[in-house]
Order: structure tokens, then sequence, then C-alpha cells
């Protein structure tokens, strides 16, 4: 029998590694940013129904750069888990946090044992209401998990968007026009070419909502918001 | 991906199935319990014998731009009153509502469980149920609370949506086999629901507007709690008022104390003088 052939474990996660971020770098990147009311969602998707934005709960959105599947079945999953937390317990247990850090076990665990790591980076943003902060926590294929402070990009070229949003920074929060069309810019610079507002899908969590803060913003109130 | 940690994998986007496969210990209506030997006499041959429910009154009335819910706030424990604010309307989502009538503990769950279940389809599908789409959601719930009738705790929902096709409101109400049945006009249930239904055939007007509405609902409240036991009428020395919700192309609005106050001092004020 002939014996199988000796990987070092370094080479092994580097390998993965190496799949899982070409796999994301493949797809557009979607931007979270604070602006003066809550954070706002913008993503570069042409397609109106498939969505990279999605409500999770009360204060909580999750967005998802990679491949389609395999965030969806993380969305999914995540907003599960919500609704349990909340039905279990009540409505303002669920925190981002928690959330975060369920998803950072699991991807962090499907990058260690699985053949195939996921290939996907999400975002988990939380509307800081009664003058508590934002919370915006960035996770990865491996489920290594960061805290972000007032924007974070994921997917596609996703550090000359960063680059981007950090020279363009202000030191109090834009308004919802002027930060989405920040977060326009940014794409575009990235993609080189005009990202007409059709092809923007925007999502905010503004905190002065009643209930559920979570709101998809029509192309039409996009395009208002650009003119 | 079949496994990860936390987040159990599961299809379909209802949270009750969810419950029930992946934590049936929290799904109401524990079915360990249901192979005990029913608590009461039940003789299904006998009509009579099936608990129904008691201590309430909830109704619903079609007005011309939807519908209106309303229930008292009594609560008894037999020949005592456990509670005298207690909530019977429940808020569902942006367009429908429902009332309860039965065991608060087990009813107070369903209204929850039904509230998560339509956030967490809207959620995952990315629109929401239809009107009719709820309201058979909501008789499979009751249907799968039918061991729990023969230990006595009966849950009992009307339920109120505003259909956004139709353009209007509409009433549905259940049996414990979990029937769904559609009201044309208007409904109540529980132990004051004969008189708050004899109350409203009288008074009742297709198209009526928003205010004639209001008064026929709170009126046919007054009666029932004039006639049963059961069920709590204005209680003008504590400010205790049954509550209303309306439910409309709007979405659905929770009618100020003040003005369900005011309503019903006119109508007392009234009968004083006659």
């Amino acid at each position: 029998m002939p014996l199988p052939y000796y990987v070092s474990p370094e080479q092994m996660m580097q390998d993965k590694a190496e799949y899982a971020k070409k796999g994301i770098a493949k797809g557009r990147s979607i931007i979270a940013l604070e602006y003066v009311d809550g954070i706002v969602l913008a993503a570069d998707n042409p397609s109106s129904s498939l969505h990279k934005v999605s409500e999770v709960y009360d204060r909580i959105a999750f967005a998802g750069a990679g491949k389609y599947s395999e965030f969806e079945h993380l969305r999914k999953a995540g907003i599960r888990h919500a609704d349990l937390t909340g039905y279990m317990y009540s409505r303002e247990d669920v925190s981002a946090r928690t959330l975060s850090n369920a998803y950072s076990q699991s991807l962090g665990t499907a990058f260690s044992t699985d053949v195939k790591p996921l290939e996907v980076e999400i975002l988990v943003v939380q509307v800081g209401v009664n003058g508590q902060a934002n919370e915006i926590f960035r996770i990865s294929f491996d489920g290594s998990i960061a805290d972000e402070k007032s924007f974070a990009v994921i997917g596609g070229r996703s550090e000359a968007v960063q680059q981007y949003l950090r020279e363009h920074a202000t030191p109090e929060p834009p308004s919802l026009q002027d930060g989405l069309r920040r977060c326009r810019s940014a794409l575009e610079q990235v993609a080189t070419q005009k990202i007409p507002s059709e092809n923007l899908e925007v999502a905010v969590l503004d905190r002065h909502r009643q209930g559920r803060k979570f709101r998809r913003l029509t192309s039409a109130d996009i395009s208002h918001l650009l003119a | 991906m079949n496994s990860l940690p936390f987040l159990p994998h599961h299809d379909g986007s209802s949270f009750f199935d969810f419950l029930t496969q992946h934590h049936p210990e929290l799904r109401p209506g524990v079915r360990d319990l249901a192979m005990l030997p029913a608590a009461l006499p039940v003789d299904l041959a006998r009509p009579g014998t099936i608990p129904v429910p008691h201590g309430t009154t909830v109704l619903a009335l079609k007005y011309r731009d939807g519908a209106i819910i309303a229930g008292d706030r009594r609560a008894t424990e037999g020949f005592q009153i456990a509670d005298r604010r207690i909530e019977k309307v429940f808020r569902i989502d942006e367009y429908s509502a429902m009332a309860i009538a039965g065991a608060a503990g087990p009813c107070i769950e369903m209204a929850k469980l039904f509230q998560t279940e339509l956030e967490h389809y809207e959620k995952l599908e990315g629109v929401q149920l239809s009107c009719e789409g709820k309201a058979n959601k909501l008789g499979q719930m009751v249907k799968a609370n039918l061991p729990m009738v023969f230990q006595g705790l009966v849950v009992m929902p009307l339920y109120v949506g505003y259909d956004l096709k139709r353009q209007e409101g509409r009433i549905f109400k259940y049996d414990i086999t979990g029937g769904r049945y559609e009201e044309s006009d208007h409904h109540s249930i529980g132990s004051g629901g004969k008189d708050a239904r004899s109350t409203m055939r009288e008074h009742y007007r297709p198209g009526l507007d928003e205010d004639a509405a209001l008064r026929v609902g709170l009126l046919a409240l007054y009666n029932a709690a004039d006639e049963d036991v059961g069920t709590g009428g204005p209680d003008l020395v504590r400010g205790i008022y049954p509550t209303a919700k309306i439910v409309s192309s709007a979405g659905i609005v929770d009618v100020p104390e003040a003005r369900v106050r005011a309503l019903y001092e006119t109508m007392i004020a009234e009968r004083r003088r006659s």
C-alpha cells in the first residue's frame, strides 16, 4: 500500500487560505459605513433580487461577500440563531457580539476540518441606540474576527476601497447622503467605471426607527440621494 | 457545512418547524404530555364536554378601510380575578393582529411564537407571507395544540389582517382542531362572545367609518361585560379600559387609551340620562 504524501500543516493551511482569498477577491466589494443616524451598508450588486445585505434582528444586519450559496447559508443560520435567542430570552438579549462569535467559531471549525474552506467574508453590524456605540464586526473565511471602527469593507479589492475611505474619512459621521456618495465613489474607483444607482444595493440601520431598525432603500430612494 | 457548531443545519423557513426539530423543549404543547390520560372528562360523542375558552371577550369587525380588533382586560382563576390589566390583543406584524381566548399562559406563548414565525419567514425569504398564508400558518399552530386541549389548556385565536392584494381587512376564526373560517363582517369569541356578537349584529353596518366601527366594538365589549362575569368592562375607578388595534393599508396602530376612555365616557353619560 503506498503511503499518502506528507503535506505539512503550514502548507495545507496556506493552500486553503490562498484558495479562499482567491474566491473572495473575485467578487465585488461591500461597504459598511457609520453615518449620523446609524450605519449604511452599500454593495455593488447588479442583481435586484439576490441580496448581499440583509436584516438579522432588530438592530443587527448581515452582509456577505464571496460565494453566494455559502454566505446565504450563514445568513439563514444567523437569523435562526438570533430569532431563537430572542424567543428564548428577550429581544434585547440578541447582540451582534454573540452572533459574531458563533460565526467565528463555525468558520474557524470549517476552515481547519473541512477539505474545502468557505469562500466567504462577512460583516455583522449593530446600530447603537440610547447613546451606545455602533458595532461593526468583520469575520474572515478562517474565523478570524475584527472589530472595526467607522467603516469596514469586505469582498473584491477590499484593500483599495479601504484605502479610499481612510483618505476621505471625516472626524464627524457624515449625513446619509454624503455617506452614500462616499461609498459610491469608493466602489467606483475600484471598479474603474461608473456604477449606476440601480446597480447599488443599499440598506440602513437607522437608530431613529421604531422597533426593527433595518430598512432597504428602493432604487428610487438611492437615485434621489445620489442625484 | 452540515455540522456548524452553534448553527444547526436546517431547511425551510418556518421557525415553528425549526423549534420542533431542534428545540422541542421550547415548543408549546410538549408532546410527552399528550401521552398522559386526559385530565378532564372528555367524551367526544357528547358535545359540550370539550373544555371551551372561558373568561374573555375579544372581537373583530371590519370597517371601510380595514379592520378593528379589541378585547377586555380581565383574567380569572375560578371565581377569583387573577389580573385586571392583562393584554389579550397582540400586534403580530405590520399588517396583522390576533386576539386570544383560553388559558392565558399557552395563549401568550402562541402569540409570541406566531410573531417570531412571521418575522422569521420575512427575513429568510425577503418577502412577507400573504394574508391567507399567515392565517393558515396560525391554523396549523392551533392544530398542534390539540393534545393540550384534552388537558384543559385551550388556545383560541381570532386573527385580523390587512390583505394588501385585495385591499381590505380580513377576519379569521378557528376551531380547536385548527379549522380556519373566514368571517365576512364581524366575530367575537370567549365566554362573552355570544353577547358581543348580538350587539354587533344589531349595530353593525357594512362600510362603517373608523370612529363608528370603534364605537360598535366598544359597545359590544361593554354589553358583554354586563352579561358575563368573566369579562371586564371599563374600570372607571382604576382607569383600566379595553384595548383595541386598527389594521389598515397604513399598517397597524394602537387605539390610544384616551380615545377609548372618551368614547366610554360619552356612552356611559348617554345611558345615565336615559
